[in-house]
């Protein structure tokens, strides 16, 4: 019977009844339940294009359900359902109605077999997430939703632009593979791009995701980079350019990451960081490198949501999520600090946790295809991600310092749902074959190979005998209280080298960029008020002369054109 | 091209729909006055009005497959009698300015008697009927001069309508007078541009008159007669920079006045533009496409984007509005200017959908008006709480204007830059996205008066009433179901631009 339903219905379905429920647990409980119905419908679907539609002379691909698909959109019900009970306490209607238009869209753009109406859900998920960072009601998260709105629905446009001239080029709006040698594929390209936070095109995602409500967070972390990540797996796989776009993506948020205070930005960091080894593994293209790009947006989203949920619940009780703040809690949340060191620590890739099986994937199939600087890059990140996240996160929040803070343990529904995903983290880590067995491409890995421990091994026990050494000798940037750009840049160079000389254009840029905010931009909507504005000519009366005046001018102008040609 | 004419012969009720939708209202008008009531005022505008509804969709139905009806008025045959003409393009407008009058006549019921005094009824709703006359009969006449007349009627009687603002706002009054000048001289330049026409041809029949210029080709008289022809409607069509009256003339009248001129009147004028630009003079003729490219063209794009600043730096949302439709004109006229099947749907398809969508947000301004006084931001701070249904409509109906996939404006645009594309004028198509943008900051200041600026503490602004509700989210709903069902707009508007675009040949055949 679902199977005539695109699944994304469901969800915009429950949407318009749940303003009708009685506030309370009817409704959290609507918000749980879809994503269970839409789960066993998705696993139930049959392959193939299921539902069509007629559009404005165009047939629109409601439902492409193939393997690849279909992996996302389980993987969309399950963080949905996971964001679900996480939010079970909330009372907010704005806020659990956008929640499930938001996995709606994103669950029908996964669906989508055609680029508009992947563009129409694209549209739709940036929409419906913005309510989820407004609804924390600060002016800090209103300005921060609107950098956000705007540069989604930047996206959306180029999107939308690509979609046109790919359209008029070769009269098809199927979505398939695409090669960058077209404007049209090049726009495309670019608005995936930045919905995936390529390197440089990434801010958004920090600025946005800490600017959520605490249970906001945790549902952004999940969607909308990941449906990227299924978009560009679709359309540009075995693109060489994304593997050196993910080899920097991988590298370049590691030195803000070390400098920032906000743990749940330093989390956005290295969720950042780890959408770099998705890019680098769909770019390398083969089967086994695109399921590694797969299963690692799989087991990403299950610990990314891991530590926000766990940072979620510190700031749920303690109302902060800084590192200078915290310290020390550990004693009175011992859960939560078990299960941030397993979310911790499966993104680090430790063996036996969930990273691990995914990220050695990708690398095995970057060293496979011999890109050995990628390689070293990735490797690299994986260090520095273990260092700037996994170590300093659940170290800085739980145990540091002794602070004051005696917060209670998270409330029930939290820890159930915090244990359950680190469950599935760890699951995922001790039986790969049945994470395997989700994936689009029949790939026979082990990852378990003494090779692959040993080396991952060492890079992890190494990477934390800097840390233990650095920390006290004061090498290692302790969190400043206030958010310092201009740090001194030669530290910087000392700690990660090469990659420092990177700050400086984007820093130049940025500086250039707050100058022309204050500079010429400001002169130009100065001109444009003088012009334009209410007491300027254009829009005052003009007296009737003035009007016959021009009526003259036109008649003379058009005569002398039909008389001239 | 399928042009099979059908002459009128049986004299069924059926055969004289033509006669018909001119008849009703325009003696149901004077019957207002006749019966003196202020009571049976309104119900007879509105039982003209609806009947003329019912007969504009019968007669697009019998249209739609891209035949001609041609009735001869008072049996006298055509070019000596007077013709009406029906075919998809006129049929189409037929329905537009009925169904925005039939919309709007409930709402203007209440908006009005908080706006006019009631003394001034009666004599307000006569004035409406022949300004709605006056526009059907401008669509559906086969002849020239006849449209002179029928402008001229809807004209005449718009003047009166706007100047009964003036109770709100003595500017009403200015504003009435600026556009009497201006559509005077617009009317001069046309019926100028006619008389040259008759030298020329000896004709006034515009079937007949494409004929003849179609057999004589080009003359200083008849390129004499084009650039008056296409001055005086462009005034009427408030084409930039002949626009000035526009904005005043929107911002003063009486709400339901506002939303039904911004609706149909410039689009009236539109399709008589069309109608003289492809179907009596030839798209071929050289002065022809140089006007259009050099003159058209350029100033639409400069529309696009002069009175879109304006309207950005607006502090009235009505004056907002007014600037915005001149730049959504900008819009039509280059759909126009493309000269290709593609752009014509567009301008045709723009001129329907910008209507439904001016129609909605106008009739929510008159909202604001009616409940909290004024349509200043400065009044309407806050006002998405207290006004939640008003509010709502203004941000689908805003979305619309601004092109939001999903809503009808979207249609348009796309329509219209694929026109461009087809051109490969990829500059024309960027601008028109960009001046999209423009749309956006503006529409976005409502929002944020509506919905993020606090309610003042003491405000007693209650929601309108629903005869007000009710016809502004028929159009708000229209702009959302034309925005996602296109078949109905998309395929009238083809066979428009094809009927039109078939130039002389549309008219051939009797």
């Amino acid at each position: 019977m679902l199977d005539a339903l695109p699944t994304a219905f469901l969800f915009f379905l429950a949407a318009l009844i749940l303003p009708i429920l009685p506030r309370g647990p009817l409704r959290s409980l609507l918000v749980l339940i879809v994503p269970v119905v839409a789960g066993l419908a998705v696993y139930a679907l049959p392959m193939g294009n299921l539902v069509q539609a007629e559009f404005f002379g165009f047939t629109l691909d409601l439902m492409r359900v193939d393997p690849l698909s279909r992996v996302f959109a389980l993987l969309f019900c399950i963080a949905a359902f996971l964001g679900g009970l996480f939010a079970w306490h909330l009372r907010d209607t704005v806020q659990q109605v956008a929640m499930l238009l938001y996995v709606g869209a994103a669950i029908g753009a996964v669906f989508a077999g055609d680029l508009v109406t992947l563009f129409f859900y694209w549209e739709g998920t940036a929409i419906s997430s913005v309510f989820l960072i407004w609804a924390r009601r600060s002016e800090a998260s209103y300005f921060s939703g609107m950098r956000y709105l705007t540069i989604q629905i930047g996206s959306g446009v180029m999107l939308l632009a690509g979609i046109i001239l790919h359209y008029s080029a070769t009269g098809s709006i199927a979505f398939d593979a695409m090669t960058l040698d077209s404007p049209a594929s090049w726009l495309i390209f670019i608005a995936f791009g930045i919905k995936a936070a390529f390197i440089l095109l990434n801010n958004w995602m920090i600025d946005a995701y800490p600017s959520a409500t605490v249970t906001g967070t945790v549902i952004l972390s999940a969607f909308t980079t990941k449906l990227a990540i299924y978009a560009l797996a679709r359309g540009f796989a075995g693109t060489e350019l994304l593997i050196y776009i993910g080899a920097a993506t991988a590298v370049y948020p590691l030195i803000w990451a070390q400098l920032e205070n906000d743990l749940r930005r330093v989390v956005a960091y290295a969720l950042n960081l780890q959408q770099g080894f998705m890019f680098v593994g769909i770019g390398i293209g083969t089967e086994l490198a695109l399921n590694g790009a797969i299963a690692h947006a799989f087991v990403g989203v299950l610990y990314g949501m891991l530590l926000f949920m766990t940072l979620g619940a510190v700031m749920y009780r303690t109302g902060t999520s800084r590192a200078t703040d915290l310290g020390g809690i550990y004693k009175t949340m011992p859960l939560t600090a078990l299960f941030c060191l397993v979310g911790a620590a499966s993104i680090s890739a430790f063996p036996l946790f969930a990273g691990f099986v995914s990220k050695s994937l990708i690398i095995s199939a970057a060293a496979k295809g011999s890109h050995y600087v990628v390689w070293g890059c990735l490797l690299l990140a994986s260090a520095g991600g273990f260092l700037v996240c996994g170590l300093k996160v659940p170290f800085f929040a739980f145990f540091s310092k002794d602070g004051s803070l005696r917060p209670r343990e998270a409330p029930g529904h939290m820890l159930l749902v915090m244990g359950l995903t680190a469950v599935l983290c760890v699951l995922a880590g001790t039986n790969p074959t049945a994470l395997y067995a989700l994936l689009p491409y029949d790939v026979s890995y082990q990852p378990y190979s003494t090779g692959h421990i040993i080396t991952q091994l060492q890079l992890l026990l190494f990477s934390a005998l800097a840390f233990a050494l650095l920390l006290p000798t004061r090498l290692y940037p302790r969190p400043n209280p206030t958010v310092n750009l201009d740090f001194d840049w030669v530290y910087r160079r000392l700690l990660l080298g090469a990659i420092g000389l990177l700050a400086i254009p984007v820093r130049g840029f940025f500086r250039a960029l707050d100058r022309f905010k204050a500079g010429p931009l400001k002169a130009l909507i100065r001109t444009l008020y003088n012009t334009y504005g209410p007491m300027a000519r254009t829009s005052q009366f003009w007296p009737t002369g003035a009007m016959v005046l021009w009526i003259a001018i036109l008649l003379g102008v058009t005569l002398l054109v039909s008389y001239a040609s | 091209m399928a042009t099979e004419t059908v002459v009128h012969t049986a004299l069924t009720l059926t055969d004289q729909l033509p006669a018909l939708q001119i008849v009703v209202p325009f003696v149901a008008a004077p019957l207002i006055v006749l019966l003196g009531g202020r009571r049976w005022a309104w119900p007879i505008a509105f039982a003209a009005s609806l009947a003329s509804l019912v007969i504009a969709a019968l007669l697009l139905a019998s249209v739609l497959d891209g035949s001609i009806i041609s009735y001869h008025m008072g049996g006298w045959a055509p070019p000596v009698g007077i013709e009406y003409r029906v075919d998809a393009a006129n049929a189409f407008v037929l329905l537009l300015v009925s169904a925005i009058s039939t919309v709007v006549l409930p709402y203007a019921r209440t908006s009005i008697a908080r706006e006019v005094s009631e003394r001034h009824h009666a004599l307000f709703y006569t004035a409406y009927l022949l300004c709605f006359s006056g526009l059907m009969g401008v669509a559906i006449t086969g002849d020239a001069f006849n449209v002179f007349v029928f402008l001229e009627i809807s004209s005449l009687s718009t003047y009166v309508l706007i100047a009964q603002g003036a109770e709100r706002d003595r500017r009403a009054l200015t504003a009435s007078y600026d556009y009497l000048i201006m559509g005077t001289i617009g009317a001069t330049f046309f019926v100028i541009g006619i008389g040259f026409l008759y030298m020329a041809t000896g004709t006034l029949n515009l079937a007949d008159l494409a004929d003849r210029i179609a057999d004589k080709g080009d003359s200083r008289t008849i390129r004499a007669a084009f650039a008056f022809i296409v001055v005086g409607i462009g005034l009427k069509v408030a084409m930039y920079p002949v626009h000035r009256w526009l904005p005043n003339a929107y911002t003063y009248a009486p709400s339901a006045i506002t939303a039904f001129l911004a609706a149909t009147a410039t689009k009236v004028a539109v399709y008589v533009l069309l109608r003289f630009v492809f179907s009596v003079f030839q798209p071929a003729f050289i002065f022809e496409v140089h006007t259009l490219e050099f003159i058209i063209l350029p100033f639409a794009l400069v529309a696009m984007f002069a009175c879109s600043f304006v309207a950005v730096f607006q502090s009235d949302f009505k004056m907002m509005l007014a600037f915005s439709s001149v730049a959504q004109i900008g819009y039509i006229l280059l759909g126009i200017s493309f000269l290709n099947e593609t752009g014509v749907t567009a301008a045709v398809i723009h001129l329907f959908n910008h209507g439904i969508t001016k129609a909605a947000l106008f009739m929510a301004v008159g909202a604001y008006v009616y409940s909290a006084g004024g349509s200043f931001y400065d009044t309407m701070q806050g006002l998405g709480r207290r006004m939640p249904l008003t509010s709502a409509a203004v941000v689908i109906a805003g979305l619309s204007l601004i092109g939001v996939p999903g809503t009808a404006g979207f249609i348009s645009k796309w329509v219209l830059v694929q026109g461009a594309l087809e051109k490969g004028w990829w500059p024309v198509a960027i601008l028109i996205v960009g001046s999209s943008l423009l749309a956006v900051i503006y529409i976005w200041r409502v929002i944020e008066v509506l919905y993020l600026q606090p309610t003042p503490e003491d405000s007693r602004v209650r929601e309108v009433p629903m005869s007000m509700l009710v016809p502004i989210w028929i159009m708000t709903l229209a702009c959302i179901w034309f925005g996602l069902n296109t078949d109905m707009t998309m395929s009238a508007a083809q066979a428009a631009a094809r009927g039109l675009l078939a130039g002389s040949a549309g008219m051939m055949g009797q």
